[in-house]
This record gives structure tokens, C-alpha cells and sequence, in this order.
């Protein structure tokens, strides 16, 4: 079938068939980034944004991209740069491989939540899943970002 | 994996019913649990043009249209109150934020699943579905009908005024229920309503009258109501084990469930 829809800001035309998963055609067009790391829609490892929303591209069929803006981490490269130096800080990664859908589902949160708590986060953020690591040095790098952002903001305003 | 020969992203509810009459054809929710399956789909029905993923309010009701995801209903302000909060309570442990934005209502409740923290909620609420073909069924009686082809259009919530609460018991965080259980005064009727058992979500009744003029009770009254209530909920509801818990931890699990929930519907404890 024939789709058109946007990916990171370029409008895309191509072929896929019914059956096939968004994930799969988010990488045949070069967004490596979304990768699979399970067959059971629960790791958030595959998370895209679809018009904003964080979304599982494992479990979306392709053709349901039609007319939609999808948005991978390739299309966010100035934010996971600025809030990855935040992330080296804390040493929060590890062996590193859920960092992409986590970022993409940080930067949901900071889109949808004014002002959220740690326990707020912990909630957006309980369908990433991470083996290495506890998540707290992630936590920490959040609060931070946060804060600066905050202080930024302060810093303009005055 | 899941084969889909075509795909079609119907115009209208009628074509969608027309298209679904054929065995190997499929409606689509959010797809999230038909896409672990290994089905041979040779038409994939998709609603998702038809506006159906919103919720209304009128004065009556909330109409929840099929395609509308669990994160929108979880988000739904007005809900939220009309609820105390226990709609949002049955939905924020289910998987992930992204996972809620893909699974839809419908499928939520036309799969009747038995581990299903929605529909144990909405069994609790005056809650109907409404079907194409069949039209408005009271999703008590729809919970045990047998599966047929009729598309599930929306859910409606008939807005008797309730107070109600929602606690389940999960391995961890994001895990399937290990038990779920709602507590709702509905109107003048005391609601019970256990889920995950593992089995599907049951209203459990009370035919010895023990929550009987609940409301007018002292705190003294609603406690000893409430235990013995608890006790005839452990007794009555059949549990069974599986890979999360056996049957005789579910069983213990209802009674705690069934005290914890009534305890926060009485306002007498709310801090589970
Ligand atoms: C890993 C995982 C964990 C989960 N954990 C939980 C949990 O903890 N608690 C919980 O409550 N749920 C849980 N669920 C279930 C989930 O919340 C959804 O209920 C489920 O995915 C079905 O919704 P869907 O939109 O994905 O439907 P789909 O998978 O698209 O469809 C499900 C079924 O409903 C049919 N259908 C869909 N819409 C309609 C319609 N309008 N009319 C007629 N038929 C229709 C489909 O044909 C299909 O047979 C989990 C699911 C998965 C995959
Ligand atoms: S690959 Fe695991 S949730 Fe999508
Ligand atoms: S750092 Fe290895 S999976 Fe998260």
C-alpha cells in the first residue's frame, strides 16, 4: 500500500505492506535508534512520537502512519544532546541500549507535565524499561535537567 | 506474527459490521495484544477515521467511543472526580504511558480479558456498551456473553451518582494483576466486583444483605459490616492459580481487597 506521512520533519511517500509493523519502516528509512527489545509491547524501547504523543512503534501497524508526524531521536538530536550531557553527569547509562526510547518518553513528559514530581516521573517513565541499572542515576539527571530549565526560564524572565 | 492480507480503513460503522462478518476478517483497536498473536487476518478492519477515539459528556453520560485510549481515559478530568479518582487508580499501572496511548477501550472491553483492570472498573460503574447490531447491553450482562461479530461502538457511563474505589495487587509496577478489585455505592446498590481471579472480572453480590443501608451505617456498623463482608467475598469468589499466584494468596488477597476498597468507599480509610 501507498503511505505518505512525516518523518522527523521530511515528508515520506512509499510502499509497505498491510502487515507491516511501523518499527520495522522506521529503520528501513534509516532511524536506527528504534530498536526492539521485546515481543510483548513492554519495554518502551521502540517509543516514537506520533503528532507528540509517545507511542509503541512495535505495535502500530505502518499504514496507521498515514497523515501522521512521526518523530524518532535522528529528528531530536539538539535536545538529547542538552539533556544528555545531564544523563553523563550522573553516570546514569550503562550498557546504554535503552537510552533511545527512554529520551524520546523524557521528552513526552517534559511536553505534557507542568512541573512534574519525582513520583510523577517514576509514573510517565515505568514503561522503560532498563536491565543495567535502577534508574535512579536517571531520576537524578531529570530533577536536574529540570531545575536548570527552571533557572533558565527565571534567568530569561528577569 | 500477525499476517493481514488487506487493509481497510472503513468510512462507516456499517461497512466495518459488513466487512467483520467474514471469519477470518478483524476489527483493529490499538492492536497491542493482537499483534502477539499469530493470526492469518484477510481483512485488518481499521475505526480509527471515524472519530470514535474521544470522549463526550452530556448531562446524563460519559460516551467513550471504541477507538478512545486507555491514557485518555485515564486523563479525562471529569471522569476523574466523577470517579474519586478510582478510574485513573485502575488504569496508571497497566504497562507504560506509551503502552495506554495505543491500547484502545474497545479492545479493552470487547476482549473481556480475564486479568483486565478496565473492565473490572467499569463493572463497577453503571456502565453499558453499545454494539452496531445489538445495540445498548448493560456490560454486566455483556461480560458473559458469548463472543460474537458485532463491532462494540462506544461505552457509555451513565452518571448515577457513585462513590467508588480501586486497589489491585501486582507482582511489580507494570505486571498484570495478580487481583483486582472495585468497591462502588451505586445509587442504593452496594457493587463488588473481583478481577484477575485469574479469571474474568465477576460482580460478587450480596444476597445475605451484610452492606444493606451501608450508607446509614455508624463507622462502628460499617466495620463490622465490612469485615464479615470481606469474609463472604473470600468464601464465595472462586480463585485460581497460574504463574503469578496460586489460588489460595488470591483468595486472601480478596478479603484484603474487598476490606481495603469498602473501608476507602465508607471514608473511613484512605491511605492504601
Ligand atoms: C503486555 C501486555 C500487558 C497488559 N497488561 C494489562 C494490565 O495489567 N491490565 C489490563 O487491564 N490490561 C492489560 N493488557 C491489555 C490491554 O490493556 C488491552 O486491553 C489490550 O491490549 C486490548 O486492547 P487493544 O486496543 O490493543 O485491542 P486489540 O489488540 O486491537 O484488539 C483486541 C480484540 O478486540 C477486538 N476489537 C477491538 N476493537 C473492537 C471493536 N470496536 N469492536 C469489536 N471488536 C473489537 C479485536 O478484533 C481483538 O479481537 C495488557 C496487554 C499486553 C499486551
Ligand atoms: S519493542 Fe518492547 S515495547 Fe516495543
Ligand atoms: S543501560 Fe543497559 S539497558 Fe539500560
Amino acid at each position: 500500500m501507498n503511505i505518505n506521512f512525516w518523518l522527523n520533519g521530511v515528508c515520506i511517500n512509499c510502499e509497505a505492506e498491510p502487515d507491516m509493523i511501523l518499527l520495522d519502516l522506521l529503520r528501513e528509512k534509516g532511524c536506527y535508534s528504534v530498536k526492539r527489545g521485546c515481543e510483548t509491547s513492554n519495554c518502551g524501547l521502540c517509543t516514537v512520537l506520533m503528532d507528540g504523543t509517545p507511542v509503541l512503534s512495535c505495535s502500530i501497524l505502518a499504514v496507521r502512519a498515514e497523515g501522521h508526524k512521526i518523530t524518532t531521536l535522528e529528528g531530536m538530536q539538539k535536545e538529547a544532546e542538552e539533556f544528555g550531557s545531564f544523563l553523563a553527569d550522573e553516570g546514569a547509562d550503562q550498557c546504554g541500549f535503552c537510552n533511545p526510547g527512554f529520551l524520546m518518553n523524557v521528552f513526552a513528559m517534559l511536553q505534557e507535565l507542568k512541573d512534574p514530581s519525582e513520583e510523577d516521573i517514576l509514573e510517565y517513565l515505568a514503561g522503560n524499561l532498563c536491565r543495567c541499572t535502577g534508574f535512579a542515576g536517571q531520576t537524578r539527571s531529570i530533577l536536574k535537567f529540570l531545575q536548570y530549565k527552571k533557572e533558565q526560564k527565571e534567568a530569561d524572565n528577569a | 506474527m500477525l499476517k493481514i492480507r488487506n487493509y481497510i480503513k472503513v468510512k462507516s460503522i456499517a461497512e466495518a459490521y459488513e466487512l467483520n462478518q467474514k471469519k477470518t476478517a478483524c476489527i483493529l483497536g490499538g492492536m497491542v495484544w493482537l499483534k502477539m498473536g499469530n493470526r492469518n487476518i484477510s481483512t485488518a478492519i481499521d475505526l480509527s477515521g471515524l472519530g470514535l477515539d474521544t470522549i463526550q459528556e452530556t448531562e446524563e453520560e460519559f460516551i467513550i467511543g471504541c477507538m478512545t485510549s486507555l491514557r485518555t481515559l485515564e486523563t479525562n478530568q471529569a471522569l476523574h472526580e466523577f470517579s474519586h479518582g478510582a478510574v485513573k487508580e485502575s488504569l496508571r499501572h497497566i504497562v507504560g504511558v506509551q503502552f495506554r496511548n495505543c491500547a484502545t477501550v474497545g479492545g479493552s472491553i470487547y476482549g473481556r480479558y480475564g486479568f483486565s483492570d478496565v473492565l473490572t472498573m467499569l463493572l463497577a460503574l453503571d456502565t453499558w456498551a453499545e454494539f452496531y447490531e445489538g445495540g445498548k447491553i448493560p456490560l454486566s450482562e455483556f461480560v458473559n456473553m458469548k463472543k460474537n461479530r458485532d463491532v462494540l461502538v462506544n461505552i457509555r457511563i451513565r452518571k448515577t451518582p457513585v462513590f467508588c474505589s480501586y486497589r489491585s495487587q501486582r507482582n511489580s509496577e507494570t505486571d498484570f494483576p495478580v487481583l483486582a478489585c472495585a468497591a462502588s455505592l451505586l445509587g442504593e446498590e452496594t457493587r463488588t466486583v473481583i478481577g484477575a481471579r485469574p479469571g474474568r472480572a465477576m460482580i460478587v453480590g450480596d444476597p445475605l444483605g451484610i452492606l444493606k443501608n451501608f450508607r446509614e451505617m455508624t463507622n462502628k456498623q460499617r466495620a463490622a459490616a465490612i469485615a464479615s463482608y470481606a469474609e463472604y467475598a473470600a468464601d464465595h469468589v472462586p480463585t485460581g492459580s497460574n504463574m503469578r499466584a496460586s489460588a489460595e494468596y488470591r483468595t486472601m488477597l480478596v478479603k484484603v481487597l474487598v476490606r481495603r476498597t469498602w473501608e476507602a468507599v465508607g471514608g473511613m480509610k484512605n491511605e492504601y
